[in-house]
């Protein structure tokens, strides 16, 4: 290679699968050695790490490269992704490692959604089992279409071609029930290094190229994302004369002059300059760093999508996707999570899940919950519409993830297929009386005051205090119970974590069409979790919502048990019983917190009734 | 101009792409600045992320007092340059009780002046993003690191709890006192680097190019003596010889190479016959083999 050329070469990027005992960290490291990237300090470090590991033995052992961390190296497994990197005459190689166990499933999707390739590979001993399948599956739920399968190990097999073509034929097969078309097959002996970065001369009945010559030559056309689109990552604002939308462009090209679209919505503009630091460019293309600005004013901000006028994307709030959840706590329909994509964020809500997909056997399953490593269909609910793609059209807008809202931990990815139309058939009803006016004839300011705490706390008991109190004051009230409710609207549901999601989603929206009545509404539900809580918040506009903590140690509850509940779940009659063996999540900062051991309840209902009516007389 | 097919290319619009979303994502972000040449190419990738405004984020040295005197007036002409601000915080502590590498050995220093005097001056400015230029190919430990890389309020690094990272969606929600370490050039290699310092025409320290320097060889090292509180032990002698550094930090902790490549051309055609690894000048690194993610569980960058 010369100095010159270097800069226009051109960039793949893989990632290799299989188990530990596929010899997957072996392949990689082989392949780095024959094709003479191993620097010698490496390879001497190596030498000193093999020997130290199999002190009799003088090969060296190239797992040993690529197993970075020290857990994973005293386990003797792969757990995180590694990525290396390697230049050879033609190409630079950027290679995902990644483990193999159906446990480490989230690792190996990671790894897939930055490749353009996937190795494959497959033991000769043993042939296609669960887990190439589950590998070949989750390389085509991320979009990768090339895979080169790798038979390993054929020195074990005395490098026979039938068991070599039978593999091959069989995976063939399997890859085009999983809609992958490109597979390129040949066999190897990563321990040896036959048909890795030399001929093998072991199998003069495989001709093919090795696997190097392979990953040198292969021809990785992008995906033709052919329609203009921009996601504005950042408004570039210095001073008064000068106002760009910097972003990747993530499909099609740009041309100055081009008409566009901001989305979602409908504002047009012509693009004015197409701006960088290293000048003004005619056009851009999709994987360009940019900044564009516009001939006209328009409201832009961070999240929004330019695209081109003529083809925008389709906008929608509501979706079906499939999502792998990567949590360590389960997915929950109807709880909040945010949404990001593009550069946008969202807050979203899984509403159905309608199956589980076995990532062994791609078999559908019924599902009311999603675990760490598992596949859904789902159906996904936003509280905005943003302007998308289906994922295998463009993935930079149909791909996303999921944030949990109280921990803040990345808890799955999801693949956009299409909006689901009632989204853009059932439209928002503008009424001319709205809140303000139902709330002014009533003389107050509506407000929803939202008891949480342990069963027999006291919330209800409160609760029904303090109406009274503004019942006789004259303000209109309304008092929603968890357990009256349960009468009624939630007779369907249950007790399970699912069930209680869902219970205090109807109770909050309920809440929520009477504050919007006009009313105060006291609602009283054990509401253990945190993140309903938080969804229940979201519904309401700033200081319409005031959490109150009713904080009855569980002990006192207990001791109080006025409807002997916790006597059953003590003795085993009922589950799922919180503070016995479910959580309750204590709320960090409710706006009003009561201790009521040791305070009267006067003062309590004295104290509440006075941060209710601080702001509410109209 | 190239054409942007190349790789080049791509690596420096998905590292301007990261540089947005530290700006977007949060408060009080801010541009580790370590003066060597994956910094050089950092504040280059900074200054196009933002054009033509001044980059919103700051950038801070933290200057452990024993780096080059040429990295250090190399430091002071890029803040004067204009056009972005440059922060430099020392460990007073660390320097009162007169923490020098030759005494107290590699560890002691870089525990005291480097990995406490970075948490000093993150916590002292309230930083919630501290953006680096380190790269995955450099070390192990780093291979696995993200992009995005989460520090609870102790700075800690804990590799079983990293985030996922898909597609260049990344997760910037931390709670308060929480931080993380962003890199935007995790995917390039000692190799793009060069590359894209010649093509851009960017400045880097002269440390890099071979010249006659004074050096001493010490524990299988070449050590320059940059000024005089580097004392010879005994049978030591310094020697003029050409010698050129792969990668900078501390001198009396940095071993120089001998070499004759005193241009950009010659140092990367010497690259490309090199057969040994860069950081295997730093004195930090080497044994127990897994020491730099020790390191950076407590903190280090």
């Amino acid at each position: 290679m010369t100095a010159i050329d270097f800069p226009a070469r051109s960039l793949l990027r893989f990632i290799t699968c299989g188990s530990v005992d596929d010899g997957k960290s072996t392949l990689l490291g082989r392949l780095l050695y024959d094709a003479g990237m191993l620097p010698d300090d490496q390879v001497e470090a190596l030498r000193r790490d093999s020997l130290r590991q199999y002190p009799r033995g003088d090969a060296l052992d190239f797992s040993l490269l690529t197993d970075g961390l020290d857990a994973e190296r005293q386990q003797g497994i792969t757990i995180d992704v590694a990525y290396r990197y390697f230049h050879s005459a033609r190409r630079s190689y950027v290679v995902a490692d990644c483990p193999g166990h159906e446990q480490y499933t989230r690792n190996m999707a990671t790894g897939a959604s930055h490749a353009d390739l996937a190795v494959v590979l497959v033991d000769a001993r043993k042939g296609l089992l669960a887990q190439t399948r589950r590998h070949t599956y989750i390389c085509a739920l991320l979009g990768i279409r090339k895979i080169i399968l790798a038979v390993n190990k054929m020195d074990l097999v005395d490098y026979k071609k039938d068991i070599y073509d039978s593999i091959r034929v069989a995976y063939a097969d399997l890859a085009e029930q999983l809609g992958i078309m490109a597979v390129h097959a040949l066999p190897v002996a990563a321990l040896s290094g036959d048909n890795v970065g030399a001929a093998s001369s072991h199998m003069p009945w495989y001709v093919g190229p090795t696997l190097l010559d392979l990953l040198e030559t292969i021809s990785i056309e992008p995906l033709e994302a052919t329609d203009f689109r921009m996601p504005v990552q950042w408004v570039n604002r210095p001073d008064q004369s000068f106002r760009g939308y910097a972003g990747t462009i993530c499909g099609g090209r740009v041309r100055a002059g081009d008409e566009i679209v901001v989305q979602p919505g409908a504002h047009r503009a012509r693009i004015a300059r197409i701006v960088t630091a290293d000048g003004d460019l005619p056009q851009a293309h999709a994987g360009q760093a940019v900044t564009l600005t516009l001939d006209r004013e328009v409201d832009i901000s961070r999240g929004d999508v330019i695209a081109d006028a003529a083809r925008p994307a389709p906008e929608a709030d509501q979706f079906a996707a499939h999502l792998l959840w990567m949590g360590d706590e389960p997915l929950l329909p109807n709880r909040g999570y945010w949404l990001k994509i593009g550069a946008k964020v969202v807050n979203a809500r899984v509403t159905s899940i309608k199956h589980k997909v076995d990532v062994n056997t791609q078999a559908s399953l019924a599902a009311h919950r999603l675990q760490l490593n598992e596949v859904g269909y789902c159906n996904i609910d936003l509280d905005h519409p943003i302007a998308f793609e289906a994922y295998a059209t463009n993935p930079a807008l149909g791909g996303f993830i999921l944030i949990d809202r109280q921990n803040n931990a990345t808890v799955a990815c999801g693949m956009l297929d299409f909006a689901l139309h009632r989204a853009t058939n059932v439209h928002w009803q503008h009424l001319d009386i709205d809140k303000q006016v139902r709330a002014g004839s009533k003389g107050q300011q509506p407000r929803c005051l939202w008891f949480t705490g342990l069963s027999g706390a006291g919330k209800s008991t409160i609760a029904n205090l303090l109406e009274r109190r503004l019942s006789a004051l004259g303000y209109h009230t309304y008092l929603l119970d968890g357990d009256n409710l349960r009468h009624g609207l939630n007779r369907d549901l249950g007790f399970t974590a699912e069930a209680r999601v869902e219970n205090v989603r109807r109770v909050a929206e309920v809440a929520h069409l009477m504050v919007d009545a006009g009313l105060i509404v006291l609602v009283c539900v054990i509401s253990p979790f945190r993140g309903e809580r938080e969804f229940a918040r979201s519904l309401f506009s700033d200081g319409e919502f005031i959490e109150v903590f009713v904080d009855t140690p569980l002990e006192e509850c207990e001791r109080r048990d006025p409807k002997g509940l916790y006597r059953k779940a003590r003795a085993g009659e009922i589950s799922n019983f919180t503070g016995i063996d479910s959580p309750y999540e204590v709320p960090e900062t409710p706006e009003v917190h009561l201790r009521t051991r040791g305070t009267e309840l006067e003062a309590m209902v004295e104290r509440l009734a006075k941060r209710v009516l601080l702001h509410a007389n109209h | 101009m190239s054409s942007f097919s190349g790789h080049l290319d791509k690596l420096e619009a998905e590292s301007i792409h990261i540089f947005r979303e530290v700006a977007a994502g949060f408060q009080r972000p801010v541009m580790l600045y370590s003066i060597g040449k994956d910094s050089s190419v950092l504040l280059h990738l900074l200054r196009k992320a933002f054009y033509p405004a001044r980059p919103p984020i700051p950038l801070l040295h933290v200057d452990t007092t024993w780096k080059f005197r040429e990295m250090i007036s190399f430091r002071d002409q890029v803040a004067a340059s204009g056009g972005v601000q440059l922060l430099v915080h020392i460990n007073e502590d660390g320097v009162r009780q007169g923490i020098s590498p030759l005494v107290h050995g590699a560890a002691v220093h870089t525990d005291v002046m480097k990995t406490a005097a970075l948490k000093q001056a993150l916590d002292k400015y309230g930083f919630d993003a501290a953006i680096g230029g380190a790269r995955r190919d450099e070390e192990k430990s780093r291979a696995k690191e993200r992009v995005f890389s989460f520090r609870n309020a102790q700075h800690r690094w804990d590799p079983k709890r990293q985030r996922p990272e898909l597609w260049n969606l990344y997760n910037t929600y931390i709670h308060k006192d929480e931080s993380v370490r962003v890199f935007p050039m995790s995917n390039w290699t000692e190799m793009d680097v060069w590359h894209y310092i010649r093509r851009e025409g960017i400045p880097v320290v002269p440390l890099y190019f071979a010249k006659e320097r004074p050096v001493v060889s010490r524990d299988g090292a070449l050590i320059m003596v940059d000024d005089d509180r580097f004392t010879l032990r005994d049978g030591e002698k310094v020697e003029l010889r050409m010698v050129r550094f792969r990668t900078l930090g501390c001198y009396p902790l940095t071993g120089a190479v001998e070499s004759t490549a005193s241009t950009l051309d010659e140092v990367i055609a010497e690259m490309v016959e090199s057969r040994s690894s860069e950081r295997q000048g730093r004195v930090i690194d080497h044994d127990p083999s897994a020491s730099m993610e020790r390191k950076k569980q407590e903190g280090y960058f």
